[in-house]
C-alpha cells in the first residue's frame, strides 16, 4: 500500500503546475494509470481524499485514465492488448514483444482556477 | 463578483517527479564515483542478507563492496554485514513499506563512496511497492527462493517486469520439496516480456554463487568502460 506516498507525490507535482500558472485553486487532477505501473486506481482514489486536505487542490476532483497494456511482437508485428501477468502476443503467442502502453504513471492535465488581479 | 479564470493544463509529467529527479541525481553521483548501484528486492526471507553475507565472502576483496539494509524496524541485517567488515547504513523506514530515493541518498552522505565498488542496496521485504521507487541503481535484482510459489512472477508483475536479472534462491531445498518448478517459473518470468538472466544459488552452497558473482563483475566493467 503505497498509494498514499504516490499522492503526495502527485500533489507535489499539481503544486509546481498551479504555482507555474499563477492559480489560486485547483479543480480538477487527470492521471494516466498503466495497470503495469504497481499503482491501483481505486486505492488512489481514496488516498487522494485524505492526501488533498490542506493542499492548492482540496477541493479537487480526481479523474484517473486507465491505461491498459499494449505490446508490439517482435516476431509478427501484431499489435494487442494483453493481461498484466501474460505479456504475451495476442496474435502468435509469442513473449518477445515490446510494451507500448500499460506502465503510465503521469499526471496528465489540471483544472485551474486563476486569479486575473 | 470579482471574474476568474478557468485555464485546463495539459502537462505530461511523471507522477513520482520528484522522486525520480533525486533518483537521477542519486545515479549521477554514483556514477561520477564509478560506483555500480544493485537494487535488490524479493518477499520478506527471501534470503537477500543471507545472500549478501554469502557474496562479501566469496568476492574476498576482488572487489570493494558497500551495503544499505532497508528495513521497517531494527538494526539487525546492517550489523550481520558490519560483521563480515563491510560498510553498512541501515535505513529503518517505520511504516513506510518501500526505500525511496531520499532515503538512499541520505545514506549516501554517510558512506566514503570513494571507497566502494559495488553498492547493494537491499530494499524492504516486500513484492509490490519498491518496484515503483527509482533509487538511483543501475540495475534490479529479484530474488525469489523455492519456498515460495513459482508463479509469484505472474502474481506480482510490476516487480518481476522490473528485474534486469531474477536469482533462484534456497536452491538446495529444491531435493526436498517438489512444488517449485524452475521452469515454470522462468515461462512466468518469460510472460512478462522480460528476458532477464536468470541464476540459482544457494547460501548454503557457495559454489552456487560463482554465476552470481560473475555477473555483478560483468556489470562493474560496463559501468566503468560507461564512465569513459
Amino acid at each position: 500500500m503505497h498509494e498514499l506516498a504516490v499522492c503526495q507525490s502527485l500533489l507535489r507535482e499539481v503544486a509546481r503546475a498551479a504555482a507555474a500558472n499563477g492559480a489560486g485553486e485547483v479543480t480538477r487532477v487527470v492521471v494516466a494509470i498503466g495497470s503495469l505501473s504497481g499503482v491501483e486506481g481505486p486505492l488512489l482514489a481514496r488516498a487522494f481524499e485524505v492526501a488533498r486536505c490542506g493542499t492548492i487542490a482540496s477541493g479537487a476532483a480526481l479523474e484517473i485514465e486507465a491505461v491498459p497494456v499494449r505490446v508490439r511482437c517482435k516476431i509478427c508485428a501484431a499489435e494487442t492488448e494483453t493481461p498484466v501477468n501474460a505479456l504475451l502476443c495476442g496474435r502468435c503467442g509469442a513473449w518477445q514483444v515490446d510494451v507500448l502502453s500499460g506502465e503510465e504513471l503521469l499526471l496528465t492535465r489540471v483544472e485551474l482556477v486563476v486569479d486575473p488581479t | 463578483m470579482r471574474p476568474v479564470d478557468a485555464k485546463s493544463i495539459h502537462i505530461l509529467t511523471g507522477i513520482l517527479g520528484a522522486n525520480d529527479r533525486q533518483a537521477e541525481h542519486n545515479r549521477e553521483h554514483l556514477g561520477r564515483h564509478g560506483i555500480l548501484a544493485i537494487n535488490l528486492m524479493s518477499s520478506p526471507g527471501s534470503g537477500k542478507t543471507s545472500l549478501l553475507e554469502q557474496t562479501i565472502d566469496a568476492v574476498g576483496g576482488r572487489f570493494r563492496i558497500a551495503v544499505i539494509e532497508g528495513d521497517l524496524e531494527t538494526e539487525n541485517d546492517a550489523e550481520r554485514i558490519r560483521a563480515k567488515g563491510v560498510p553498512a547504513v541501515q535505513i529503518t523506514t517505520g511504516q513506510t513499506c518501500h526505500l525511496d530515493a531520499v532515503m538512499v541518498h541520505d545514506a549516501l552522505h554517510t558512506l566514503n563512496l570513494d571507497a566502494i565498488d559495488v553498492l547493494l542496496i537491499e530494499n524492504v521485504g516486500n513484492l509490490v511497492c519498491p518496484a515503483s521507487f527509482d533509487l538511483g541503481q543501475h540495475a534490479n535484482v529479484a530474488l525469489l527462493s523455492v519456498t515460495e510459489g513459482d508463479d509469484k512472477p505472474a502474481k506480482y508483475p510490476t516487480m518481476f517486469r522490473a528485474a534486469d536479472l531474477v536469482v533462484f534462491s534456497k536452491i538446495d531445498l529444491l531435493d526436498v520439496l517438489d512444488d517449485f518448478s524452475p521452469a515454470k517459473a522462468e515461462g512466468h518470468v518469460r510472460a512478462l516480456a522480460n528476458p532477464a538472466e536468470i541464476l540459482r544459488t544457494s547460501a548454503r552452497r557457495p559454489e552456487t554463487l560463482a554465476p552470481w558473482i560473475a555477473w555483478l563483475e560483468r556489470r562493474l566493467v560496463d559501468r566503468r568502460a560507461a564512465r569513459r
